[in-house]
Protein backbone atom coordinates (compact mmCIF):
# COMPACT_ATOMS: atom_id res chain seq x y z
CA UNK A 1 0.00 0.00 0.00
CA UNK A 2 3.02 2.46 0.67
CA UNK A 3 4.69 1.68 -2.05
CA UNK A 4 1.54 2.18 -4.15
CA UNK A 5 1.32 5.59 -2.85
CA UNK A 6 4.98 6.21 -3.08
CA UNK A 7 4.84 5.17 -6.67
CA UNK A 8 2.07 7.49 -7.39
CA UNK A 9 3.51 10.63 -5.31
CA UNK A 10 7.23 9.72 -8.27
CA UNK A 11 4.86 9.51 -10.60
CA UNK A 12 2.44 12.82 -10.37
CA UNK A 13 6.31 14.76 -9.22
CA UNK A 14 7.97 13.56 -12.33
CA UNK A 15 4.82 15.33 -14.14
CA UNK A 16 5.20 18.22 -12.12
CA UNK A 17 8.61 18.66 -12.92
CA UNK A 18 8.27 18.07 -16.70
CA UNK A 19 5.60 21.26 -17.24
CA UNK A 20 8.43 23.07 -14.89
CA UNK A 21 10.74 22.51 -17.03
CA UNK A 22 8.63 22.96 -20.16
CA UNK A 23 7.86 26.70 -19.12
CA UNK A 24 11.56 27.07 -18.32
CA UNK A 25 12.04 25.80 -21.71
CA UNK A 26 9.68 27.84 -23.31
CA UNK A 27 10.79 30.89 -21.19
CA UNK A 28 14.65 29.88 -22.70
CA UNK A 29 13.29 29.58 -26.85
CA UNK A 30 13.82 33.01 -27.98
CA UNK A 31 17.11 33.06 -26.82
CA UNK A 32 18.14 29.97 -29.42
CA UNK A 33 16.60 32.45 -31.76
CA UNK A 34 19.32 34.72 -31.37
CA UNK A 35 21.80 32.28 -31.97
CA UNK A 36 21.13 30.83 -35.64
CA UNK A 37 24.32 28.83 -36.24
CA UNK A 38 22.92 26.69 -32.94
CA UNK A 39 19.69 26.42 -34.20
CA UNK A 40 20.60 25.42 -37.87
CA UNK A 41 23.34 22.99 -36.42
CA UNK A 42 20.41 21.40 -34.74
CA UNK A 43 18.13 21.12 -37.68
CA UNK A 44 20.27 19.42 -39.45
CA UNK A 45 20.53 16.95 -37.24
CA UNK A 46 16.55 16.33 -36.30
CA UNK A 47 15.56 17.55 -39.75
CA UNK A 48 17.84 17.11 -42.78
CA UNK A 49 19.15 13.62 -41.14
CA UNK A 50 15.59 12.45 -41.00
CA UNK A 51 15.36 13.13 -44.68
CA UNK A 52 15.68 9.61 -45.91
CA UNK A 53 14.02 7.75 -43.22
CA UNK A 54 10.88 10.12 -43.90
CA UNK A 55 11.13 9.76 -47.71
CA UNK A 56 11.67 5.95 -47.82
CA UNK A 57 8.54 5.32 -45.33
CA UNK A 58 6.56 7.60 -46.98
CA UNK A 59 7.12 5.76 -50.43
CA UNK A 60 6.47 2.42 -48.53
CA UNK A 61 3.46 3.69 -46.40
CA UNK A 62 1.38 4.86 -49.75
CA UNK A 63 2.35 1.89 -51.72
CA UNK A 64 1.04 -0.66 -49.61
CA UNK A 65 -2.11 2.12 -49.04
CA UNK A 66 -2.74 1.83 -52.64
CA UNK A 67 -2.33 -2.02 -52.99
CA UNK A 68 -5.10 -2.39 -49.79
CA UNK A 69 -7.22 0.01 -51.17
CA UNK A 70 -7.21 -0.98 -54.46
CA UNK A 71 -8.17 -4.39 -53.62
CA UNK A 72 -11.34 -3.09 -51.38
CA UNK A 73 -12.06 -0.32 -53.79
CA UNK A 74 -12.46 -3.00 -56.60
CA UNK A 75 -15.16 -4.58 -55.21
CA UNK A 76 -16.90 -1.33 -55.34
CA UNK A 77 -16.08 -0.87 -58.51
CA UNK A 78 -15.18 2.25 -57.54
CA UNK A 79 -11.13 1.88 -58.45
CA UNK A 80 -11.64 5.70 -59.54
CA UNK A 81 -11.48 6.96 -55.64
CA UNK A 82 -8.23 5.61 -54.72
CA UNK A 83 -6.36 8.71 -55.11
CA UNK A 84 -8.20 10.30 -52.38
CA UNK A 85 -8.85 7.27 -50.34
CA UNK A 86 -4.58 8.00 -50.16
CA UNK A 87 -4.53 10.92 -49.90
CA UNK A 88 -7.29 11.21 -46.66
CA UNK A 89 -5.80 8.89 -44.86
CA UNK A 90 -2.64 10.11 -45.51
CA UNK A 91 -3.26 13.59 -45.09
CA UNK A 92 -5.75 13.30 -41.82
CA UNK A 93 -4.09 10.29 -39.74
CA UNK A 94 -1.20 8.25 -41.26
CA UNK A 95 1.31 11.24 -42.35
CA UNK A 96 1.64 13.35 -38.80
CA UNK A 97 1.67 9.66 -37.02
CA UNK A 98 3.61 7.65 -38.69
CA UNK A 99 6.08 11.11 -39.09
CA UNK A 100 5.95 11.64 -35.50
CA UNK A 101 6.88 7.65 -34.45
CA UNK A 102 9.40 7.80 -36.79
CA UNK A 103 10.82 11.26 -35.42
CA UNK A 104 10.83 9.81 -31.84
CA UNK A 105 12.76 7.08 -33.24
CA UNK A 106 15.28 8.69 -35.15
CA UNK A 107 15.29 12.68 -33.47
CA UNK A 108 14.01 12.01 -30.25
CA UNK A 109 16.00 9.01 -28.64
CA UNK A 110 19.16 10.63 -30.35
CA UNK A 111 18.35 14.20 -28.68
CA UNK A 112 17.91 11.82 -24.91
CA UNK A 113 20.88 10.43 -25.26
CA UNK A 114 22.87 13.47 -26.36
CA UNK A 115 22.01 15.40 -23.53
CA UNK A 116 22.01 12.61 -21.39
CA UNK A 117 25.29 12.02 -21.93
CA UNK A 118 26.35 15.67 -21.32
CA UNK A 119 25.01 15.25 -18.26
CA UNK A 120 26.80 12.18 -17.25
CA UNK A 121 30.04 13.78 -18.50
CA UNK A 122 29.48 17.11 -16.37
CA UNK A 123 29.32 19.19 -18.97
CA UNK A 124 25.72 20.59 -18.20
CA UNK A 125 27.36 20.76 -14.86
CA UNK A 126 30.59 23.10 -16.31
CA UNK A 127 28.21 25.56 -18.30
CA UNK A 128 26.52 26.18 -15.22
CA UNK A 129 29.85 27.29 -13.33
CA UNK A 130 30.58 28.72 -15.66
CA UNK A 131 27.42 31.09 -15.65
CA UNK A 132 26.21 29.88 -19.38
CA UNK A 133 22.76 28.87 -18.94
CA UNK A 134 22.59 25.49 -20.89
CA UNK A 135 18.96 25.53 -21.11
CA UNK A 136 19.35 28.54 -23.51
CA UNK A 137 22.67 27.05 -25.24
CA UNK A 138 21.70 23.30 -25.24
CA UNK A 139 18.33 22.68 -24.77
CA UNK A 140 16.68 25.28 -26.29
CA UNK A 141 17.86 25.00 -29.53
CA UNK A 142 17.01 21.59 -29.87
CA UNK A 143 13.49 21.71 -29.09
CA UNK A 144 13.00 24.83 -31.41
CA UNK A 145 14.76 22.93 -34.37
CA UNK A 146 12.33 19.48 -33.45
CA UNK A 147 9.57 22.42 -33.65
CA UNK A 148 10.24 23.83 -37.19
CA UNK A 149 11.14 20.24 -38.06
CA UNK A 150 8.43 17.71 -38.00
CA UNK A 151 5.39 19.67 -39.94
CA UNK A 152 8.61 19.88 -43.13
CA UNK A 153 8.66 16.55 -42.50
CA UNK A 154 5.16 15.93 -42.60
CA UNK A 155 4.52 17.72 -46.09
CA UNK A 156 7.27 15.64 -47.45
CA UNK A 157 6.14 12.09 -46.08
CA UNK A 158 2.07 13.08 -47.36
CA UNK A 159 3.54 14.26 -50.49
CA UNK A 160 5.55 11.03 -50.74
CA UNK A 161 3.16 8.78 -49.61
CA UNK A 162 0.21 10.15 -52.20
CA UNK A 163 2.13 11.49 -54.98
CA UNK A 164 5.76 10.80 -56.04
CA UNK A 165 6.75 7.57 -55.10
CA UNK A 166 3.72 5.62 -52.87
CA UNK A 167 0.12 5.99 -54.11
CA UNK A 168 0.12 7.57 -57.36
CA UNK A 169 3.28 4.83 -58.58
CA UNK A 170 1.63 1.80 -57.55
CA UNK A 171 -1.78 3.20 -58.37
CA UNK A 172 -1.87 4.65 -61.95
CA UNK A 173 1.62 2.96 -63.47
CA UNK A 174 1.03 -0.40 -61.56
CA UNK A 175 -3.07 -1.23 -61.37
CA UNK A 176 -3.92 1.06 -63.96
CA UNK A 177 -6.47 3.70 -62.62
CA UNK A 178 -6.81 6.48 -64.59
CA UNK A 179 -4.27 9.50 -63.48
CA UNK A 180 -6.95 12.03 -64.00
CA UNK A 181 -9.37 10.16 -62.31
CA UNK A 182 -6.49 9.64 -59.54
CA UNK A 183 -6.25 13.53 -58.96
CA UNK A 184 -9.82 14.84 -60.19
CA UNK A 185 -10.81 12.77 -57.29
CA UNK A 186 -8.41 14.02 -54.57
CA UNK A 187 -8.92 17.87 -55.88
CA UNK A 188 -12.87 17.26 -55.43
CA UNK A 189 -13.08 16.22 -51.96
CA UNK A 190 -9.54 17.23 -50.37
CA UNK A 191 -10.24 20.91 -48.53
CA UNK A 192 -7.54 22.82 -47.39
CA UNK A 193 -8.38 23.22 -44.16
CA UNK A 194 -7.30 19.00 -43.87
CA UNK A 195 -4.13 19.94 -45.09
CA UNK A 196 -3.75 22.66 -42.29
CA UNK A 197 -5.33 20.72 -39.49
CA UNK A 198 -2.29 17.82 -40.34
CA UNK A 199 0.50 20.60 -40.43
CA UNK A 200 -1.35 21.62 -36.79
CA UNK A 201 -1.07 17.82 -35.48
CA UNK A 202 2.68 17.74 -36.44
CA UNK A 203 3.62 20.83 -34.96
CA UNK A 204 1.57 19.72 -31.31
CA UNK A 205 3.46 16.23 -32.08
CA UNK A 206 6.94 17.90 -32.50
CA UNK A 207 6.46 20.16 -29.84
CA UNK A 208 5.87 16.84 -27.55
CA UNK A 209 8.56 14.37 -28.58
CA UNK A 210 11.63 16.68 -28.13
CA UNK A 211 9.71 18.25 -25.12
CA UNK A 212 9.59 14.84 -23.47
CA UNK A 213 13.19 13.92 -25.12
CA UNK A 214 15.03 17.25 -23.64
CA UNK A 215 13.37 16.92 -20.53
CA UNK A 216 14.38 12.78 -20.24
CA UNK A 217 18.23 13.62 -21.20
CA UNK A 218 18.29 16.45 -18.59
CA UNK A 219 16.74 14.96 -16.22
CA UNK A 220 18.32 11.35 -16.82
CA UNK A 221 20.86 9.89 -13.92
CA UNK A 222 24.72 10.64 -14.54
CA UNK A 223 26.01 7.09 -15.36
CA UNK A 224 25.34 4.86 -18.81
CA UNK A 225 22.44 3.33 -16.64
CA UNK A 226 20.73 6.76 -17.13
CA UNK A 227 21.33 7.52 -20.62
CA UNK A 228 20.38 4.51 -21.59
CA UNK A 229 17.04 4.22 -19.30
CA UNK A 230 16.20 8.68 -21.16
CA UNK A 231 16.68 7.44 -24.46
CA UNK A 232 14.29 3.97 -23.65
CA UNK A 233 11.92 6.40 -22.03
CA UNK A 234 11.50 9.22 -24.74
CA UNK A 235 10.73 7.09 -27.30
CA UNK A 236 8.16 4.94 -25.31
CA UNK A 237 6.83 7.84 -23.61
CA UNK A 238 6.77 10.18 -26.89
CA UNK A 239 5.22 7.01 -28.96
CA UNK A 240 2.34 6.68 -26.61
CA UNK A 241 1.75 10.55 -26.21
CA UNK A 242 1.50 10.78 -29.89
CA UNK A 243 -0.76 8.27 -30.24
CA UNK A 244 -3.36 9.28 -27.38
CA UNK A 245 -2.85 13.21 -28.98
CA UNK A 246 -3.83 12.03 -32.07
CA UNK A 247 -6.76 10.34 -31.21
CA UNK A 248 -7.74 13.65 -29.05
CA UNK A 249 -6.67 16.18 -31.89
CA UNK A 250 -8.85 14.30 -34.66
CA UNK A 251 -11.97 13.63 -32.28
CA UNK A 252 -11.32 17.58 -31.89
CA UNK A 253 -10.99 18.74 -35.51
CA UNK A 254 -12.74 16.03 -37.71
CA UNK A 255 -16.20 16.07 -36.35
CA UNK B 1 33.93 25.67 -44.50
CA UNK B 2 32.31 22.74 -42.87
CA UNK B 3 29.49 25.30 -40.71
CA UNK B 4 28.66 26.23 -45.16
CA UNK B 5 28.00 23.15 -46.39
CA UNK B 6 25.66 22.48 -43.10
CA UNK B 7 23.65 25.43 -43.92
CA UNK B 8 23.50 24.54 -47.78
CA UNK B 9 21.97 21.15 -46.23
CA UNK B 10 19.30 22.77 -44.23
CA UNK B 11 18.86 25.23 -46.54
CA UNK B 12 17.92 22.37 -49.01
CA UNK B 13 15.47 20.53 -45.92
CA UNK B 14 13.77 23.87 -45.55
CA UNK B 15 13.27 24.37 -49.02
CA UNK B 16 11.89 20.71 -49.52
CA UNK B 17 9.73 20.78 -46.61
CA UNK B 18 8.10 24.17 -47.75
CA UNK B 19 7.63 23.17 -51.30
CA UNK B 20 6.18 19.87 -49.82
CA UNK B 21 3.35 22.70 -48.16
CA UNK B 22 3.13 24.29 -51.48
CA UNK B 23 2.22 20.63 -52.98
CA UNK B 24 -0.50 19.51 -50.44
CA UNK B 25 -2.15 23.07 -50.19
CA UNK B 26 -2.11 24.35 -54.31
CA UNK B 27 -1.70 20.39 -55.83
CA UNK B 28 -3.46 18.26 -53.78
CA UNK B 29 -6.37 20.58 -52.23
CA UNK B 30 -8.64 22.13 -54.35
CA UNK B 31 -7.92 25.76 -54.02
CA UNK B 32 -10.96 26.98 -56.72
CA UNK B 33 -13.34 26.72 -53.37
CA UNK B 34 -11.13 29.34 -51.35
CA UNK B 35 -11.34 31.73 -53.99
CA UNK B 36 -14.93 32.93 -53.36
CA UNK B 37 -14.61 36.44 -54.49
CA UNK B 38 -15.31 35.65 -58.21
CA UNK B 39 -18.91 33.78 -59.80
CA UNK B 40 -22.14 34.84 -59.11
CA UNK B 41 -24.94 33.03 -57.65
CA UNK B 42 -27.99 30.81 -58.68
CA UNK B 43 -30.34 29.32 -56.74
CA UNK B 44 -33.01 26.42 -57.06
CA UNK B 45 -35.68 25.03 -55.07
CA UNK B 46 -36.10 21.13 -54.65
CA UNK B 47 -38.69 19.31 -52.84
CA UNK B 48 -35.92 16.94 -51.57
CA UNK B 49 -31.89 17.32 -52.28
CA UNK B 50 -31.28 13.95 -50.53
CA UNK B 51 -27.37 14.09 -48.93
CA UNK B 52 -26.37 16.97 -51.07
CA UNK B 53 -24.74 19.35 -48.67
CA UNK B 54 -22.73 22.88 -49.09
CA UNK B 55 -19.68 22.16 -50.77
CA UNK B 56 -21.05 19.86 -53.01
CA UNK B 57 -20.36 20.23 -57.06
CA UNK B 58 -22.11 22.23 -59.53
CA UNK B 59 -21.58 20.18 -62.91
CA UNK B 60 -22.57 20.82 -66.30
CA UNK B 61 -22.22 18.26 -69.37
CA UNK B 62 -20.29 16.43 -65.92
CA UNK B 63 -18.03 19.39 -65.98
CA UNK B 64 -17.51 20.96 -62.46
CA UNK B 65 -18.65 24.29 -63.10
CA UNK B 66 -19.23 25.97 -59.39
CA UNK B 67 -20.42 24.26 -56.01
CA UNK B 68 -23.23 24.66 -53.29
CA UNK B 69 -22.57 27.18 -51.04
CA UNK B 70 -25.61 27.19 -49.40
CA UNK B 71 -29.23 25.06 -48.24
CA UNK B 72 -32.21 26.38 -46.93
CA UNK B 73 -35.86 25.57 -46.53
CA UNK B 74 -38.30 28.30 -47.84
CA UNK B 75 -40.77 28.86 -44.95
CA UNK B 76 -44.06 29.23 -47.18
CA UNK B 77 -43.43 26.42 -49.40
CA UNK B 78 -41.22 24.06 -47.30
CA UNK B 79 -39.24 23.42 -50.11
CA UNK B 80 -35.41 22.90 -49.59
CA UNK B 81 -33.64 26.09 -51.43
CA UNK B 82 -29.79 25.48 -52.91
CA UNK B 83 -27.95 28.45 -53.67
CA UNK B 84 -24.80 27.59 -55.77
CA UNK B 85 -21.65 29.81 -57.06
CA UNK B 86 -21.07 29.53 -61.01
CA UNK B 87 -17.72 30.86 -61.96
CA UNK B 88 -17.35 33.69 -64.26
CA UNK B 89 -16.69 32.08 -67.32
CA UNK B 90 -20.17 30.10 -67.27
CA UNK B 91 -22.11 33.17 -67.58
CA UNK B 92 -24.64 32.14 -70.91
CA UNK B 93 -27.00 29.46 -68.95
CA UNK B 94 -29.76 29.73 -70.51
CA UNK B 95 -32.68 30.64 -68.66
CA UNK B 96 -34.93 27.91 -69.18
CA UNK B 97 -32.19 25.45 -68.01
CA UNK B 98 -33.31 22.26 -65.34
CA UNK B 99 -31.23 21.87 -62.12
CA UNK B 100 -31.23 17.84 -61.31
CA UNK B 101 -29.86 16.28 -57.92
CA UNK B 102 -27.73 13.23 -59.12
CA UNK B 103 -25.43 10.69 -57.83
CA UNK B 104 -21.73 9.69 -59.02
CA UNK B 105 -21.56 6.21 -59.39
CA UNK B 106 -23.96 3.92 -57.63
CA UNK B 107 -22.13 4.96 -53.88
CA UNK B 108 -20.94 7.99 -54.57
CA UNK B 109 -21.46 12.11 -53.46
CA UNK B 110 -24.72 13.73 -54.75
CA UNK B 111 -23.94 16.86 -56.58
CA UNK B 112 -26.48 19.38 -58.77
CA UNK B 113 -26.41 18.61 -62.50
CA UNK B 114 -27.21 21.44 -64.84
CA UNK B 115 -29.25 20.49 -68.38
CA UNK B 116 -29.31 23.63 -70.59
CA UNK B 117 -32.21 24.41 -72.08
CA UNK B 118 -33.17 26.22 -75.39
CA UNK B 119 -33.75 29.93 -74.46
CA UNK B 120 -31.88 32.78 -75.57
CA UNK B 121 -31.97 34.59 -72.39
CA UNK B 122 -29.39 33.63 -69.95
CA UNK B 123 -29.86 33.35 -65.93
CA UNK B 124 -28.46 36.47 -64.00
CA UNK B 125 -26.49 36.77 -61.18
CA UNK B 126 -29.41 35.66 -58.02
CA UNK B 127 -31.78 34.03 -60.57
CA UNK B 128 -33.65 30.77 -59.84
CA UNK B 129 -33.78 27.38 -61.97
CA UNK B 130 -37.48 26.90 -62.60
CA UNK B 131 -37.56 23.37 -63.56
CA UNK B 132 -36.22 21.02 -61.05
CA UNK B 133 -35.91 17.07 -60.29
CA UNK B 134 -35.41 16.48 -56.73
CA UNK B 135 -32.86 13.17 -55.17
CA UNK B 136 -33.61 10.07 -56.16
CA UNK B 137 -34.55 8.73 -52.62
CA UNK B 138 -34.10 4.73 -52.51
CA UNK B 139 -36.88 4.00 -50.47
CA UNK B 140 -39.86 6.28 -52.19
CA UNK B 141 -38.69 3.95 -55.19
CA UNK B 142 -38.81 0.95 -53.37
CA UNK B 143 -42.16 1.55 -51.88
CA UNK B 144 -43.22 2.53 -55.56
CA UNK B 145 -42.16 -0.42 -57.22
CA UNK B 146 -43.73 -2.28 -53.56
CA UNK B 147 -46.78 -0.71 -54.17
CA UNK B 148 -47.22 -1.50 -58.16
CA UNK B 149 -46.64 -4.63 -57.80
CA UNK B 150 -49.37 -5.72 -55.34
CA UNK B 151 -51.82 -3.23 -57.24
CA UNK B 152 -50.81 -5.51 -60.36
CA UNK B 153 -50.96 -8.72 -58.00
CA UNK B 154 -54.65 -7.98 -56.55
CA UNK B 155 -55.91 -7.25 -60.19
CA UNK B 156 -54.24 -10.07 -61.53
CA UNK B 157 -55.60 -12.43 -58.72
CA UNK B 158 -58.57 -10.10 -58.52
CA UNK B 159 -60.54 -11.51 -61.51
CA UNK B 160 -60.27 -15.25 -60.66
CA UNK B 161 -60.80 -14.24 -57.26
CA UNK B 162 -63.78 -12.29 -57.54
CA UNK B 163 -66.01 -15.49 -57.68
CA UNK B 164 -65.50 -17.19 -54.49
CA UNK B 165 -65.43 -14.02 -52.64
CA UNK B 166 -69.27 -13.61 -53.13
CA UNK B 167 -70.01 -17.24 -52.22
CA UNK B 168 -68.72 -16.85 -48.59
CA UNK B 169 -71.54 -15.52 -46.65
Amino acid sequence: MKSAWQSLAGLLSGLGRATLFLFQLLAATPHALARPRILIRQLYMVGTLSLVIIVVSGSFVGMVLALQGYRTLSGFGATASLGIFVAFTVVRELGPVVTALLFAGRAGSALAAEIGLMRATDQLSGMEMMAVDPLRYVVAPRFLAGFIAMPLLTAIFSVMAIGVAGGYLIGVSLLGVDPGAFWSQIHANMHPLDIWQSMFKALVFGAVITWIAVYQGYHAAPNSEGVSSATTTTVVASSLAVLGLDFILTAFMFR
Amino acid sequence: MQSRALEILVGFFVCLGVAAIFVLTFRVASTDNIGGGGGYTLTADFSNIGSLSPGASVKLAGVRIGSVTGISIDPKTFQAVVAMRISDQHRDIPDDSAAKILTAGLLGEQYVGLEPGGSLDALKDGGRIQFTQSAFVLENVIGQFLTGMVQKGSQSSGSPGAAPAPATP
